[in-house]
């Protein structure tokens, strides 16, 4: 044999952590094939189209006013060659009302059950996107904050703890610049460690009194049985003692069971692909 | 199990539970976002005073907010219409020598002249029309639009216009959907889905139609250009044309103000609901994403979406125009026809033809016209210049000022072009509001050209 034995070096533990050794490709349309589905939520205006188009390299339409994204918008992007299908949600301030626009965002986050969601945030104005990753966090579980538009928040002479909020949140946050990259890699990184597992997030919760408990704790069983295995039958209890007549109309019209059959289909699928591909 | 029981089974735990539940866990979300927030974020050194927050004190100031943004307005369409008129000029020149060229090599090597009428008389005239009117002034009023919205001056133009919203019983938000409508009447249609309560979105899809979009600029700034401004001295004209067409954008928006008031004093009854706008922090504009959206995403999509509509149009004018029948053609005689209708309008046949073959992408009117005038006998050469076009139009077939202020107002007001229709009807699901956004607009031109035209011919005018 001929062939010269050229010595590969593989990378160390300590390489891993390096974010120079992530390797991101813009994937743009192409997303006929993905492993993981990643949802950007946040308030109008924040960013999210910004961060969109920088993680997949698409040109969405960005403009500098709220409500530009009414429909949502997907693209796709891998990282560390694990390739994920990224959908840009509408910016709304609540889940809670019915306008369209945060109807499209409440229902993928719920019946699209991404594998995590991004809740983009504008660090100027903290407090008033909090309550949407509060709302959020009461539909999933996988939430990753990030806190957009560092480099302005600087220039207000702000200053944002990312770490104090991650701890009072249950949620890692990650403080990016996405017009300038800066910190993406590092949300990157923790969108795929909450997506494995290596982060687990402890969502904060608000409780509410101990009698609105024990109603939530009575509906519960009841919309699990209707709708078996649907996704967040604690969020869709809330809801309905809210009296929310889009969520009564779902469970009426048998959409709920519908939706959640479909979705259960398609995780049939995916298994059954990642098998044959040997991915985890 | 019977998911009517599970709905009964939430109601009466709804009632056993105290009152104002819902706003507990409300309040205590926002108490827990604040307090998160207050730990999280600390304020290095206070800022004596904020740049953001001076300007805005001026721009969305009662005083001075409305009259800066006219003056904006009017600096974009007065660099528009200065900037345009020129290249406009070059390109048609060239397009027009092209097509010379190109029949002359046809004849030469003995294409029969219905193949070379057809395609260079028909197809390629429209094409090359279409482009010399409609690139140059895209190309310049895309970009600064552009900059205005990615530097963050639209949410403040809705701060100004919410009151009239409010007055007349629509949702402040539509003055976002009719910014948007500037740019493309379907892209507006669809905005208005940020419009929580379905009658004022209702209010904003119908009305939204009365901002002129950037296909129907054009047509607006030639018109102003070749007709009004020559009322002026030379000096004088490119300031005329740029008055001309806010003018006619001022009357569009008065419309959609009054529309929107009918609207909602009766068939779309109700109160105007509130809401809160965010004004977002101003924004350096990011050159090249400005240059990358104005010219990809709006210009070149505006324009070839202009030049799919207008090769068959061009197409079909040629048709029209070569069938004879007796000493006259098919073209002449519908414009003859419609003749009656037009002059009540203060326009003519032709225009209203031209406004039927462009019913597609109504932004090819303009050229359409031409095509028109010429096919049906009316004109004999394309003229290239605006002073080529005012002395075919005025000599050749009798213009006066008031066919070109009609024809600003009918452009302005008639009905949206087929994309808007079937957005429309995509958005409503509904043929009812999809006609009814034809019937409204169309009935208004009719109207109001009907009455300009009575007026000024009594007063003798015209």
């Amino acid at each position: 044999m001929t062939k010269t034995n050229t010595k590969i070096t593989l990378p160390t533990e300590n390489c891993e952590t390096c974010p120079a050794f992530y390797t991101l490709e813009q994937m743009g349309f192409k997303i006929g094939n993905f492993d993981r589905v990643v949802a950007l939520a946040g308030n109008p205006n924040t960013g999210k189209s910004t961060l969109f188009n920088a993680l997949t390299g698409l040109k969405q339409h960005t403009g500098n006013w709220p409500g530009k994204t009414v429909t949502r918008a997907e693209g796709g992007y891998q990282f560390n060659g694990v390739r994920y299908k990224l959908v840009d949600l509408p910016g709304t301030y609540s889940l809670l009302s019915a306008s369209q626009d945060e109807e499209v965002a409440r229902d993928f986050i719920l019946f699209g059950q991404p594998d995590c969601t991004i809740v983009v945030t504008d660090a100027t104005a903290l407090e008033r996107n909090l309550n949407l990753v509060m709302q959020v966090m009461e539909i999933t579980d996988r939430v990753v904050v990030a806190l957009n538009l560092m480099d302005e928040a600087r220039r207000k002479g702000l200053e944002v703890d990312a770490r104090s909020l991650s701890r009072d949140l249950g949620v890692p946050a990650v403080p990016i610049s996405a017009r300038t990259g800066e910190g993406i890699h590092t949300l990157l990184a923790t969108v795929a460690d909450v997506i494995n597992g290596d982060i687990k997030t402890k969502p904060l919760r608000v409780e509410g009194t101990p009698e609105f408990q024990k109603a939530v704790r009575e509906l519960v069983p009841m919309i699990e049985q209707l709708a078996p295995g649907v996704p967040n039958a604690r969020w869709l209890a809330i809801r309905l003692l809210d009296g929310d007549a889009k969520v009564q109309q779902a469970l009426l019209s048998g959409e709920l069971a519908q939706r959640v059959a479909r979705q259960k289909q398609a995780d049939v699928q995916f298994s059954r692909k990642m098998s044959v591909e040997g991915r985890q | 199990m019977d998911p009517n029981d599970v709905l009964v089974k939430a109601e009466t735990l709804r009632n056993s539970l105290s009152s104002g539940f819902r706003d507990e866990i409300v309040k205590s979300l926002y108490s827990e976002a604040e307090k998160i927030a207050r730990r999280a974020v600390k304020t290095a050194q206070e800022k004596k005073y904020d740049l953001d927050q001076k300007i805005d004190r001026l721009v969305t100031s009662p005083l001075t907010g409305l009259p800066l943004m006219l003056i904006l307005l009017g600096i974009i369409i007065w660099l528009t219409v200065s900037g345009a008129n020129v290249v406009s000029e070059a390109i048609a020149n060239v397009l027009f020598g092209i097509g010379g060229w190109g029949r002359a090599l046809f004849n030469q090597i003995g294409i029969p002249w219905w193949i070379t009428g057809f395609l260079w008389d028909g197809v390629y005239l429209g094409l090359a029309w279409v482009v010399s009117v409609m690139l140059p002034p895209m190309a310049i009023f895309f970009p600064a639009f552009t900059f205005l919205e990615d530097l963050g001056y639209l949410p403040r133009v809705a701060f100004n216009l919410d009151w009239l919203f409010k007055k007349a019983g629509a949702h402040g938000k539509q003055s976002l959907t009719m910014a948007m409508g500037f740019g493309c009447n379907a892209a507006g249609v669809v905005a208005t889905r940020v419009i929580d309560s379905p009658r004022e979105r209702l209010i904003a899809i119908l009305t939204n139609n009365f901002v002129p979009c950037n296909g129907r600029f054009p047509t607006l700034i030639m018109l102003a250009t070749v007709f009004v401004a020559s009322a002026f001295p030379p000096a004088l004209t490119s300031f005329a044309a740029a008055g001309a067409v806010v003018g006619v954008v001022l009357i569009g928006v008065a419309f959609t103000f009054l529309m929107s008031w009918l609207l909602s004093r009766t068939v779309l009854k109700g109160e105007a609901s509130a809401f809160t706008l965010e004004l977002p922090p101003y924004r350096r504009p990011n050159v090249t994403r400005i240059l990358y959206t104005s010219i990809i995403d709006r210009t070149i999509f505006v324009l070839w979406r202009a030049m799919q509509t207008a090769a068959p149009a061009g197409a079909v004018i040629w048709i029209l125009a070569n069938i004879h029948i007796g000493d006259s053609n098919l073209a002449r005689l519908i414009a003859d026809w419609l003749n009656p209708v037009g002059l009540l309008l203060g326009l003519d046949g032709v225009i209203l033809l031209a406004y039927i073959i462009a019913i597609p992408a109504n932004e090819i009117v303009v050229p359409t016209m031409m095509m028109v005038y010429m096919g049906a006998g009316m004109m004999i050469d394309a003229p290239a210049t605006s002073a080529g076009i005012y002395n075919l139009l005025v000599v050749q077939n009798g213009w006066t000022m008031l066919t070109a202020v009609n024809l600003m107002l009918f452009a302005l007001l008639h009905n949206p072009c087929a994309t808007t229709i079937i957005t429309i009807y995509k958005e409503t699901k509904s043929y009812k509001w999809a006609a009814v956004s034809v019937l409204i607009t169309l009935g208004t031109a009719f109207i109001v050209t009907f009455l300009t035209a009575s007026f000024a011919r009594l007063m003798g005018w015209a």
